[in-house]
């Protein structure tokens, strides 16, 4: 028995793959005590210590701070007899549970022939199908990461027309401060024939893991797999608008939170029940229309796009609607949605209106055929009844699965979307 | 609310982290003994233990403290599969689990290896379960404590059974009657079945003590999220008495279950007891409680310890030197070694062990169903089981 022994990344929480070595409390050489806390490793359950699970003399580690290894890779070797002279090869101890991520098909021990099971004809065994890959969590587009600054700042920059998301912040914590827009105002004015220093130090490598990996993961899959088609519809949503203004005077809706969404999220309800085949899945030799909608909302938190959804929307009043939405969105704020809440969407808003622009070509979360962008809703000149007046006015996005959904359903169904929130009171007596 | 006072219902919330305002304490966190105090049912509540008995207690508890340790440690190393953490519920669990006589029966959660210890079960059982070696290996009717029970609250309509039935069978009503004790956290106390066991218990007064940890959290929620009231007042509805006690002394939850089991095992019907405490780790190893408590709350139950008033006590009164303080840290890291040694020696169980214990006398579909799942084992190359 080798006394350098090699320690594998157990599965710290119950069907976990992977670990992101947080911080090393151990270097090479240092003498080590059983249970003394030698690494924090983070999954995606909790950050925890593992304590060193034999005494003795830190032999190597295996993993630099800030990667992510997979269940049952060695991390640390330990020589547990570090009086004893030179070492020999490590040996592997293995992890009771967790056995590192599935890759394909579960891999198994090879069947007896029939030959060799002789005379006893065993019952037809099923052999059961290898597990499934983990359902995907749905992921939409990723609109820009948001700047960091403070709401003047915000107002200062949108009104002189600059776009935060392109500007480096001279602020506490990398913040954009007025004096940071002004300059990028008069920053064109200044001669730009400085040669560009492209040093190493102005490079930053960020590790590709957790929601970013995962995001990336899905936009790729549904963008070479879905042949996305984008319609767009401009709209005056004046009425809609008023019509929040009185939901809100109702004391019954005095203490909810309402914003424009609310309606959209109403209106693509109405519309998908008039266009079935809107909120369907590709199967690949079948289209799987469904009689209900789990509605996901994308939302920015600190850790990157998630995508959670409202089970059976269709089914809410628009009280409860608007108290799922306030939940939800909430709820992946303080990075708590359950994963639960993040799949089985069939089809997906993304307000990228809050991010101040007009609309967008959305990516499909995989799975679902049509995804709406709501873009921000502006004052603006437009003819109403013959007239020029200042009107509430947004643009629709959406994308769809060219497989499932051709030109003209794509739309119809925008274009009822566009109804609904042009005039809500009569498409509610219209449709409903 | 005066200790005692059961006026006026107090509106307004259960506050995770703050003082119970009205619980029986007979040993202060500075580790001043109380000769005295009154329970909200009334009760004075006092105890008079031998030295030796005191110094029992302490060894219990660090015993119990630094075995849940090396649990936590050996599923870190991926030894468990998962463990529940009794860190900060020591005194809770030796001050019942100590209060029993040997003739009742006790139905725990998952939590309660501290009462399993006082009940002389092996401490590496509840470790082969968490390892998935076993369903649970200690045997209930030997030791009088029922199998863990992960769903929760699931226990509480079993014991209230139990304890049912030892009515039927005419062994309450002496001073050597039985008597249950039946388990559960602040969280159960939302589940129906719970409920229902308090209906039954209270309607066939049954001869059974529920026993509450409230620890604050339900994993995450908060007990606020729980209760509008102090859980033990939820008994009066029911028809029987509840009462608060400080979970972090150990000398009050002794006293308070000892009299909750006596008037049980006397035909005086059930009692709530709601033991006020706080689960100082995780509620498991899957889980993170930084992600939903603050550092400060944690530092604030710190401060009432239930190890170190016991050791105060201890000390200050003489009843224990530094030698013997050595000698019970000695005997707990050596008992956490033994524990480890025999965790990471013990075997993988064999697949058809499955099938054992289904049926007390076996079953003809159960033995079909291992026939053939022994067939489907050697249906492999190089299968040996």
């Amino acid at each position: 028995m080798s006394r350098i022994k090699e320690f594998p990344l157990p599965d710290l929480g119950e069907g976990l793959v992977e670990g992101e070595i947080l911080k090393w409390l151990v270097a090479v050489g240092d003498t080590i005590e059983l249970n003394q806390p030698i690494v924090e490793v983070e999954t995606a359950k909790a950050a925890v210590e593992i304590p060193a699970k034999w005494a003795g003399k830190v032999h190597a580690i295996h993993h630099e701070e800030g990667t992510t290894v997979e269940v049952g890779v060695p991390i640390i070797s330990i020589d547990t007899d570090p009086g004893a002279g030179e070492p020999a090869e490590p040996e592997r101890t293995p992890v009771l549970v967790g056995y590192g991520p599935r890759t394909g098909a579960a891999s198994r021990r090879p069947r007896r022939t029939n030959g060799s099971t002789a005379a006893v004809s065993p019952p037809p065994v099923v052999v059961a199908p290898a597990p499934p890959p983990p359902p995907p969590v749905v992921e939409a587009p990723a609109p820009p990461a948001r700047a960091l600054a403070k709401p003047p700042v915000r107002k200062f920059a949108r009104d002189l027309g600059v776009d935060l998301t392109g500007l480096v912040g001279t602020g506490p914590q990398g913040s954009i401060t007025r004096d940071d827009v002004q300059a990028a105002v008069s920053a064109p004015a200044a001669a730009p024939a400085l040669a560009p220093d492209f040093a190493a130090g102005r490079e930053q490598r960020i590790p590709i893991k957790g929601v970013r990996k995962l995001t990336a993961e899905n936009m790729v899959s549904s963008a070479f797999t879905a042949p996305h088609v984008t319609v767009f519809l401009t709209i005056d949503m004046t009425r809609s608008m008023e019509a929040l203004d009185r939901l809100r005077a109702l004391p019954e809706w005095r203490e909810v939170r309402i914003s424009p969404l609310l309606l959209v999220a109403k209106a693509v309800l109405l519309a998908v029940g008039r266009h079935p085949l809107v909120n369907s899945t590709w199967a690949g030799d079948e289209i799987i229309v469904k009689q209900y909608v789990n509605l996901g909302i994308a939302a920015a938190t600190e850790r990157g796009l998630i995508v959670p959804n409202i089970k059976d929307a269709g089914r809410l009043p628009l009280r409860e609607l608007a108290d799922a939405m306030t939940a939800l969105v909430q709820t992946a704020k303080s990075g708590r949605t359950a994963p639960a809440d993040m799949s089985g969407g069939t089809f997906t808003i993304t307000n990228v209106g809050v991010f101040g622009v007009d609309t967008g070509t959305p990516i499909l979360p995989p799975g679902e055929s049509a995804i709406l962008a709501f873009g921000a809703v502006r004052a603006a000149p437009w003819v109403h009844e013959g007239e020029i007046r200042v009107r509430q006015v947004t643009t629709l996005g959406l994308s769809f699965d060219h497989r499932i959904i051709d030109g003209e359903l794509g739309a119809k169904f925008l274009r009822d979307v566009g109804a609904f929130l042009t005039d809500p009171e009569a498409s509610l007596l219209a449709w409903t | 609310m005066a200790k005692g006072d059961r006026g006026a219902p107090a509106r307004g919330k259960e506050v995770a982290g703050e003082p119970a305002p009205d619980f029986v304490q007979l040993l202060t966190p500075d580790g001043e003994r109380i000769d005295k105090s009154v329970g909200a049912d009334g009760v004075e509540y006092t105890i008079d233990l031998t030295d030796e008995e005191y110094r029992g207690l302490y060894r219990d508890l660090v015993v119990i403290r630094r075995l849940d340790a090396e649990a936590t440690a050996l599923q870190r190393q991926g030894e468990l599969g998962i463990w529940a953490s009794l860190l900060g519920q020591e005194a809770a669990q030796v001050g019942s689990g100590r209060a029993l006589r040997p003739q009742d029966m006790a139905f725990p959660t998952y939590r309660e290896h501290g009462v399993l210890y006082c009940r002389g079960i092996d401490p590496i059982l509840p470790l082969s379960l968490y390892r998935g070696v076993d369903q649970g290996a200690w045997d209930p009717a030997e030791f009088k404590v029922n199998m863990y029970t992960i769903v929760i609250g699931a226990q509480t309509l079993h014991a209230t059974g139990y304890a049912m039935g030892i009515t039927k069978d005419g062994k309450v009503g002496g001073d050597d009657g039985e008597a249950v004790i039946c388990y559960f956290g602040d969280g159960a106390t939302s589940q129906g079945d719970v409920n229902e066991a308090f209906i039954w218990s209270s309607v066939f007064h049954a001869p059974i003590v529920f026993f509450c940890q409230n620890n604050q959290y339900a994993i995450s929620e908060p007990i606020e999220k729980q209760t509008r009231i102090p859980l033990y007042r939820r008994a009066d509805g029911f028809g029987f008495p509840g009462l608060r006690v400080d979970g972090n002394d150990v000398l009050a939850t002794y006293a308070v279950t000892r009299t909750a089991l006596d008037n049980a095992r006397h035909g005086q019907g059930p009692t709530l007891i709601e033991a006020y405490t706080y689960r100082m780790g995780a509620h498991t190893t899957t889980d993170d409680p930084t992600r939903y408590r603050v550092a400060s709350e944690v530092e604030e139950w710190q401060a009432r310890d239930p190890i170190a008033r016991v050791r105060a006590f201890v000390e200050k009164q003489q009843i224990a030197d530094a030698a013997f303080i050595a000698e019970v840290d000695e005997q707990a890291k050596q008992e956490a070694l033994q524990l480890r040694e025999r965790v990471l020696a013990m075997p993988d169980p064999h697949p058809l062990t499955l099938f054992d214990h289904v049926y007390p006398n076996g079953s003809p579909v159960v033995d079909a169903q291992r026939e053939r799942y022994a067939e489907y084992l050697d249906s492999f190359e190089g299968s040996a089981h």
